[in-house]
């Protein structure tokens, strides 16, 4: 057949340029932040950002909302593991560098055992299943205390084997490389699947499952071979941080960490490609600073996501986009304003908010250390009315500026997105 | 402009269809054998017999709630039947899954349009294309590399006039756009044998003819069964013309015969006529 159109595959600079960036950074963030917790904290960045890749692979690629992921990342944590473990007896020879592998190929294995009953169907019984999947396997990592190691869970020590090229990954820093170059290459990977046939067709049976059933797919199967990939990808993360811990308990299969990788997922936007990378480095930047930070805060991160569901539910990655649009169409900068108000009156928010649920937590929590909080370098006291009035009373100042900022800045936002909206028309004609 | 494009695109479309053609070589493209079909204790589908030739163009009409739409639904395997056979080429399809049906070469549309509205039109259409080239569950390489499936969409683009909007999100189309990607998607495999649900649905006039001949511009050399209320449509685009009431075909012949049998006049027809000509004096 000849080719009808002008077929000219330009070489991709754009594309080249940002994953050269992707890989720059990845090679030097240790040496910019490198305190041991930092550099703890970039590997686990690594092994979150695998993961909720994999999980956008279902959730954003194929619509598949499921709750039950741990199950895979977890699974291949404990695979990895007990690898670990059979190396440093000598029953097994493997170099450390390919043990994440293993826990790959072993959620590789679940994800086909499971999978045949989770993708027999779509939508809400999808979801049903997995979580049903979820606990099921929670429930066993408590029963078979001989392979998930009971409460204390299985420890390993990944210093074992020849040391290759000086590399013992004894270090954190040469863990951190060893997870830095599977995150690449998974990343990568992950990336191309969205440009097979076998991606799109996913997208297909997102959009619209019924028609893909009459183009000559069976959806089933479609689905099938995606969660095969996504658990795999996930074994890859589970076992990445097997090596990274050298412990692993069964809150690793269990259900909040599933709803972590489905949360920050969400957050970081599924509808993006590069949405979970965001979600990835959040969700480590919460779990690590930010609950050191407050006790309170699975609430802001609860109250973060409600948010975020309700006013942007293309996550963080579509806000970039969007404001991206507008940046191309030259008109970023006469929001900025609106941006700082919306920003400063949202603090007042949070500080009054803040104010309030630190003071409860310490009701709740940790009344025998007295009855003052520090709080944003104010003294708070639980016990006097004027600290709780205070704290309404800011919020509520807060609610309402914000709101009245939200109001002015949604009026400007739809006339710039008509303004826009009318010159694609326009170049479009032309 | 256009006509001048349609003739070789037409024939790239009959050269790509020759792969499928083999199916229905002579003989009978489709035939329902005494079909039923009931939901519960109701019976919508009351023992069809129906043969349908290699090319032909047939179109079903009836009134609402006759069966048409089941019809359709048990051909293209979205229902199977309760009893009764369907032969496609010959061979039985009853209580096949519509994606087996689709990849022995039958292909459908929908009444409400049915297209992946978050894919661009272009994507819209190479998904549309890639089982029947072969590339099925492929993992190992890129769709930009799949020249045959790249060059088939772009073919299509054109046939089917969108090709100003590649890039366009399917649910940004305008509603005659989205209609004409829906027939785009359902030929894009090549099969042999088409079936389009009220395609003209929700059109006005001047849309409806210009999109008839888009229909005959790219179902050139295939089998088309088509449910149409459009009596206009009926009789321009139509070689025979199945009456269906009450779950039964009352009549199966040229639009001709169909329009002189008076049991079609009884059942059906004479209201229909009736109506369009009162329109018609009315504007």
């Amino acid at each position: 057949m000849a080719s009808t159109h002008y077929s000219f595959k330009p070489y991709n600079v754009g594309r080249w340029v940002i994953w050269s960036l992707f890989a720059i950074i990845l090679v030097l963030a240790p040496m910019v932040f490198d305190s041991n917790l930092s550099v703890s904290m970039l590997a686990q960045m690594g092994i979150a950002i695998i993961a909720c890749l994999s999980y956008n692979m279902l959730l954003g690629q194929g619509g598949m909302l499921s709750f039950g992921h741990a199950v895979y990342t977890g699974l291949g944590s404990y695979m990895a593991i007990h690898a670990l473990l059979r190396v440093s007896e000598g029953a097994l020879s493997l170099p450390v560098s390919l043990v994440p592998l293993v826990g790959g190929l072993a959620g590789m294995f679940f994800a086909i055992l499971f999978g045949y009953v989770t993708t027999k169907k779509a939508g809400t019984t999808f979801a049903m299943i997995t979580l049903g999947m979820g606990e099921l396997v929670f429930a066993m990592s408590l029963m078979f205390s001989e392979f998930f190691g009971g409460e204390a869970g299985v420890t390993a020590d990944r210093v074992v084997g020849d040391a290759v090229m000086g590399i013992t990954y004894g270090p954190g820093v040469q863990v951190y490389y060893l997870i830095a170059v599977y995150t690449f290459v998974s990343v990568a990977l992950m990336f191309a699947f969205t440009r097979t046939p076998l991606g799109r067709i996913l997208n297909a049976v997102r959009d619209n499952p019924e028609r893909v059933e009459f183009i000559g797919y069976n959806t089933q199967m479609v689905r099938y071979l995606a969660f095969i990939i996504a658990g795999f990808f996930a074994g890859i993360s589970g076992g990445l941080a097997a090596i990274q811990f050298e412990i692993v308990t069964a809150e690793v299969v269990g259900p909040i960490r599933s709803g972590g990788y489905l949360l920050f997922t969400f957050l970081g936007g599924a509808t993006f490609f590069f949405g979970p990378i965001i979600g990835g480095i959040l969700m480590v930047l919460a779990f690590v600073l930010f609950s050191e930070i407050t006790k309170a805060w699975l609430l802001y991160l609860g109250l973060i996501f409600l948010f975020m569901v309700m006013y942007a539910p293309g996550g963080i990655a579509s806000l970039i986009m969007m404001n991206l649009r507008v940046a191309a169409f030259g008109r970023l900068r006469e929001l900025w304003v609106s941006y700082l108000a919306l920003a400063l009156t949202a603090l007042v928010v949070l500080a009054g908010a803040g104010a309030l649920i630190e003071m409860v937590y310490h009701l709740q929590l940790s009344t025998a250390m007295g009855d003052s909080v520090k709080f944003l370098g104010v003294t708070l006291n639980t016990q006097a009315a004027d600290s709780w009035f205070g704290g309404v009373f800011v919020m509520l100042t807060g609610m309402g500026l914000f709101e009245v900022t939200r109001r002015m800045f949604i009026r400007q936002w739809s006339a710039i997105q008509t303004d826009i909206e009318k010159e694609i028309k326009r170049r479009e004609t032309q | 402009m256009s006509t001048q494009h349609a003739t070789p695109v037409a024939t790239n479309a009959a050269s790509f269809d020759q792969s499928m053609s083999h199916i229905h070589a002579g003989g009978y493209a489709l035939e329902l054998r005494r079909l039923h079909k009931n939901f519960g204790k109701t019976e919508i589908i009351r023992g069809v017999d129906l043969a349908v030739r290699s090319g032909e163009r047939v179109a079903i009409i009836g009134p609402n709630g006759a069966g048409k739409s089941t019809l359709f639904n048990l051909i293209s395997g979205r229902f199977a039947p309760t009893s009764g056979d369907i032969l496609l080429g010959g061979q039985r399809i009853n209580g096949k899954k519509p994606f087996e049906i689709n990849r022995m070469g039958l292909s459908r549309s929908f009444q409400i349009t049915n297209i992946f509205p978050k894919l661009s039109v272009f994507e819209n259409l190479r998904c549309g294309v890639l089982w029947s080239l072969g590339y099925k569950y492929t993992l190992f390489r890129f769709l930009a590399d799949l020249d045959d499936a790249n060059d088939r969409a772009e073919e299509l683009m054109q046939m089917i006039r969108l090709d100003k909007k590649r890039e366009v999100l399917a649910m940004n189309l305008t509603y005659a756009e989205q209609r004409a990607l829906e027939i785009g998607i359902t030929i894009a495999g090549g099969a042999g044998v088409i079936l389009l649900d009220e395609p003209t649905a929700g059109m006005s006039k001047s849309e409806t003819s210009r999109f008839i001949d888009l229909i005959r511009e790219v179902t050139v050399g295939k089998t088309l069964l088509t449910v149409e209320h459009d009596m206009g449509v009926v009789f321009g685009l139509a070689d025979k013309i199945a009456v269906v009431v009450y779950g039964e075909v009352i009549a199966f012949d040229t639009p001709e015969a169909v329009r002189a049998n008076p049991k079609v006049q009884e059942a059906y027809l004479g209201s229909v006529l009736a109506d369009e000509q009162a329109a018609s004096v009315g504007h």
